[in-house]
């Protein structure tokens, strides 16, 4: 068996040097196979997407402070949809939509998992590449025309899509309840089949990839918790997305061929409009079947990351591993049963709602493992502060804070009073927004040396750090208050309501954490983006890490290894191991003589 | 004149973007590459940075709590709406607890167990008791949550009535509400959009015999203290009836009824001598004040709490709660469906 993959690598390697020197522009860096240039890709197309879904929300932030006033720069954006500089309600619903639907899927889902899994999957599990190099660059093609597709929506004459980034028919499906669900609604369903479709791809690559391309000696229960993440986030993929494509195709039926999957007796527009029989509600189970793994998805990579990175920068093994996994999979099989509670007040059968309670705060359980056993990794620990590190600590943060409101709105009868308010918009900000971008800040900070092989600026990775900790937490804390008030979301102006008038205050604040935390990321934009090419150039570990990908040169080459693919002895976490000269063995050493193999 | 502001500042950001890229370029140059390297100073900087800022947050979590605790909407106005606000208070207790105590652990050993050089972690992989622990504690606590929380649920929304509950119907329209009261027999007639016509706007049939005595409002009255059933319907998009002073909400979907019952508690003359909706409106008043605007006065409202449109952010009803006699009374003077169309 080790002679045939012995001769399989030196075949490889032959192939590799008849190859190497084909390689053109655009076959390196274009239409590359290569998992690492994929990743990068991902990552690349992810910024540019976060970017614009952040400054959408700077916008909207500024007509929440300062509600139908005037300001040029509104105009200067949004031209004819903010006549005079003042925001048009119905762009403002579309910019809260988009802003919705770009931050969750473009840049959590894909900007995170796509250029994570592509990144790390083979270079920790030692593998040549992922199992289909086609089928993976074909996932990032579909993603990158997808978002063409939703960035070209924005300039639709009647405007974007704008019933709120989960498009609940009849709003969604009807031009005549508002512009937005004309031509804009439309792109935003070929745009989302298209992310379906590239979502897929790079599943099941991922999937079969860490199934069956591990190396000698890896086996599941020495796999980074990265990889354990990655693919639970596959596999949760694979079997929920394809719902949402359901989902999408019957809406499009319902908009473009007369069914009435989700319509039914309706009065619009002076008439009596044809659909008959068919329910609003089918639509919301549909979506949410995927929107609630989908909340996983996103943060389920970014726990990965920071168990990495925790346990790497306290040079301690990550506190019960094993937990960890149990927890990874107890979070993903519940992720499935739990849809209904964001339809609580949908009219759904009460027994139903009684159900999902049951079965949403039990996600609270291995949700309070995982934040004890990062507590306990960082207790006793030799805590080494990159900007990685520091983000994978406000990600515990955030994770509690925001973890903590869920066991509210996850109850039933509690959830009435405040669904839909500015308390479910602090909730899930907090615990799937900020965790999972904090997570992807961890993921920048601590792989790229091994992406670009040089290294980002550390005092800028602090001073972005603490800005955008402190402007967080100062945007959406107060949130919960907004919510406890009963102000509701999507409200484009609170003006009408006497009541909320002494809101007014907390608006402003809030809109100012915004615009410095906002404005504070363009620092690691800058840093990212010198660092590319001007950054000091990397050691081959910087940061004396134990599993598999810092073994690799730090010019990159196909194949990730150069000679023979490392053989695994013992799990990634031997970090300060009594015995062991360093605070670290990496994965591919062999047990010392009378050594006991970790966990 | 925004324009060249906007070209001055583009071009004062290209040069500082340049001299910043000048000077950590010399200083890289001088610190060949080292100065990425976590030193302990910076573990002592960040990690004290750590304690300041976390127990910061949490300070001023508790600033808000007290800042901004007198925000949150006054006691409930409805009989269940007292049990909701006790398994709130619960909660919140439980949540805070945990949140008051585990943050601090956080950001105390971030700053504890800084780096320093010549020392080394200790290796601790798994403690199966102190998982073990942690799990089951949460999971009691969760299951008090759960009880008691599916208790509430159920007799919200399965209410064993002593007595007939008032049938009240909710409409939504893009982007207004309307209510229709039952009249004397407490039917409410069959409507459906097929026969929204001129005035009949909910489409109530008239050759149902229980339609004729119907009133349609634009005010919401309820008598104080008496069940009243809830049946919402919507025409064209989805809605949602957020009562929030009486902890109720509930969708209103096209195609389909939804229903919620509540009994009021306190009527609007009452609740508007309450300490906290009088400080409440005293605050508003002096905002109203200074921008010019009417004086307010409280009252209850509907409003829509589900994304239905442009003017979403302005669908909204008074309601009025009042004494029996005097909800008859108003009844008595509105016009019924058969008088009206």
């Amino acid at each position: 068996m080790s002679t045939t993959s012995t001769t399989k690598n030196n075949h490889f390697q032959d192939h590799l040097m008849e190859e190497h020197h084909k390689e053109t522009f655009v076959s390196k860096y274009i239409f590359s196979l290569d998992h690492k240039m994929i990743g990068k890709q991902f990552l690349i197309t992810g910024m540019i997407m976060g970017i614009i879904g952040v400054m959408m929300s700077m916008l909207f932030r500024l007509e929440l402070a300062y509600p139908e006033q005037s300001f040029p720069i509104l105009e200067f954006f949004l031209g004819k949809w903010a006549p005079d500089g003042v925001m048009d309600p119905n762009i403002y619903l579309a910019l809260v939509t988009i802003h919705g639907t770009i931050m969750v899927f473009f840049v959590l889902t894909a900007g995170l998992s796509g250029t994570f899994s592509n990144l790390l999957i083979p270079l920790q599990i030692g593998a040549r590449d992922m199992a289909s190099g086609f089928m993976n660059a074909l996932s990032y093609w579909f993603f990158f025309v997808s978002s063409v597709i939703m960035v070209a929506s924005l300039f639709v004459e009647a405007g974007p899509a704008a019933a709120g980034w989960t498009v609940y028919p009849p709003l969604s499906a009807l031009p005549q309840a508002m512009p937005g669900s004309g031509m804009g609604m439309t792109l935003w369903l070929i745009s989302m089949t298209l992310f379906i479709v590239s979502s897929l791809l790079g599943s099941l690559n991922y999937i079969v990839t860490v199934m069956n391309m591990r190396t000698k000696g890896m086996t599941m229960t020495r796999l980074p918790l990265t990889i354990w993440a990655f693919l639970t986030t596959a596999v949760l993929g694979v079997l929920s997305f394809p719902v949402l494509l359901s989902a999408a195709l019957l809406l499009m039926f319902d908009r473009m061929l007369g069914t009435s999957f989700y319509l039914s007796d309706i009065f619009i527009g002076g008439e009596v409009l044809s659909y008959s029989g068919g329910s609003p509600v089918l639509y919301q189970h549909l979506f949410w079947f995927l929107g609630h793994p989908e909340v996983y998805i996103i943060l389920l990579p970014a726990l990965g990351i920071s168990s990495e990175v925790i346990a790497t920068n306290s040079r301690k093994p990550i506190f019960g591993y094993r937990a960890m996994v149990g927890s990874i999979l107890a979070i993903a099989f519940l992720s499935f049963i739990v849809w209904g509670h964001h339809m609580f007040i949908t009219g759904m059968n009460p027994f139903l709602g009684s159900v999902f309670t049951f079965t949403t705060l039990l996600i609270a359980i291995p949700s309070a493992v995982k934040a004890f056993n990062y507590i306990t990794t960082l207790w006793k620990g030799n805590i080494q502060f990159t900007p990685a590190m520091l983000f994978s600590i406000g990600l515990v943060s955030t994770f509690v804070t925001g973890g903590l409101t869920g066991v509210i709105l996850g109850d039933s009868a509690l959830d009435i009073n405040v669904h839909d308010t500015y308390f479910v918009v602090a909730h899930f900000h907090i615990v799937m927004g900020l965790s999972a971008i904090f997570g992807m800040y961890a993921g920048v900070y601590h792989w790229f040396p091994k992406m670009y092989g040089r290294m980002m600026n550390k005092s800028m990775g602090y001073a972005h750090f603490w800005l955008t900790f402190i402007t967080a937490y100062g945007v959406f804390f107060p949130m919960h208050f907004l919510g406890m008030a009963g102000l509701p979301r999507r409200y484009y102006s609170n003006t009408a309501f006497p009541m909320f008038d002494n809101l007014a205050d907390i608006n402003i604040l809030i809109t100012y954490f915004a615009i410095i935390g906002g404005s504070a990321q363009l620092i690691f934009i800058f840093n990212f983006f010198y660092s590319i090419w001007r950054g000091p150039k990397a050691t081959q570990n910087p940061w004396r890490a134990n599993s598999l990908e810092w073994t690799t040169p730090v010019e990159h080459v196909h194949g990730n290894w150069p000679g023979d693919v490392p053989v695994v002895h013992r799990w990634a976490y031997d970090y300060s191991k009594p015995g062991a000269e360093e605070d670290f063995v990496p994965q591919n050493v062999p047990l010392a003589e009378g050594e006991e193999s970790g966990h | 004149m925004s324009t060249i502001s906007i070209i001055v500042l583009l071009v004062l950001v290209v040069l500082t973007i340049v001299q910043v890229m000048r000077i950590s370029e010399i200083s890289s140059e001088i610190q060949k590459g080292k100065d990425n390297e976590v030193t302990e100073k910076d573990n002592n900087t960040q990690g004290t940075l750590m304690l300041i800022v976390g127990f910061g947050f949490v300070i001023s979590v508790i600033v808000m709590y007290i800042v901004w605790g007198r925000l949150s909407l006054p006691e409930s106005a409805s009989v269940h709406g007292s049990e909701i606000d006790s398994l709130w208070n619960l909660s919140m207790l439980i949540i805070n607890i945990v949140f008051f105590i585990v943050q601090p652990i956080l950001f105390y050993f971030a700053f504890k167990y800084r780096g320093k050089k010549g020392t080394k972690a200790v290796y601790y992989e798994h403690n199966n008791k102190l998982e073990l622990f942690w799990t089951v504690v949460p999971a009691l606590a969760l299951a008090v949550l759960i009880i008691w929380g599916l208790n509430v649920w159920s007799t919200l929304m399965m209410p064993e009535n002593e007595e007939e509950p008032i049938l009240v119907e909710v409409y939504a329209q893009q982007f207004n509400w309307t209510v229709r009261y039952s009249g004397g027999d407490n039917v409410l007639g069959y409507a459906t959009v097929h026969e929204i016509a001129g005035g009949n706007i909910l489409g109530v049939d008239m050759k149902d015999p229980a339609s004729i005595d119907d009133i349609i409002a634009k005010e919401l009255h309820l008598p104080v203290g008496q069940p009243i059933k809830f049946l919402f319907r919507s025409q064209d998009v989805i809605h949602s009836a957020y009562f929030p002073h009486f902890r109720a909400q509930m969708n209103c979907v096209p195609g389909a009824i939804t229903q919620f019952q509540f009994t009021p508690s306190i009527t609007t003359a009452e609740i508007r001598q309450n300490k906290d909706v009088k400080d409440h409106v005293e605050e508003v008043n002096e905002i109203r004040k200074a921008k010019g605007e009417d004086v307010w006065d409280f009252n209850y409202i509907l409003l829509c709490n589900k994304i239905c449109g442009a003017a979403h952010y302005n669908m909204q009803m008074d309601i009025i709660v009042e004494t029996e006699d005097e909800f008859n009374a108003w009844l008595k003077e509105q016009k019924t469906v058969a008088e009206t169309l």
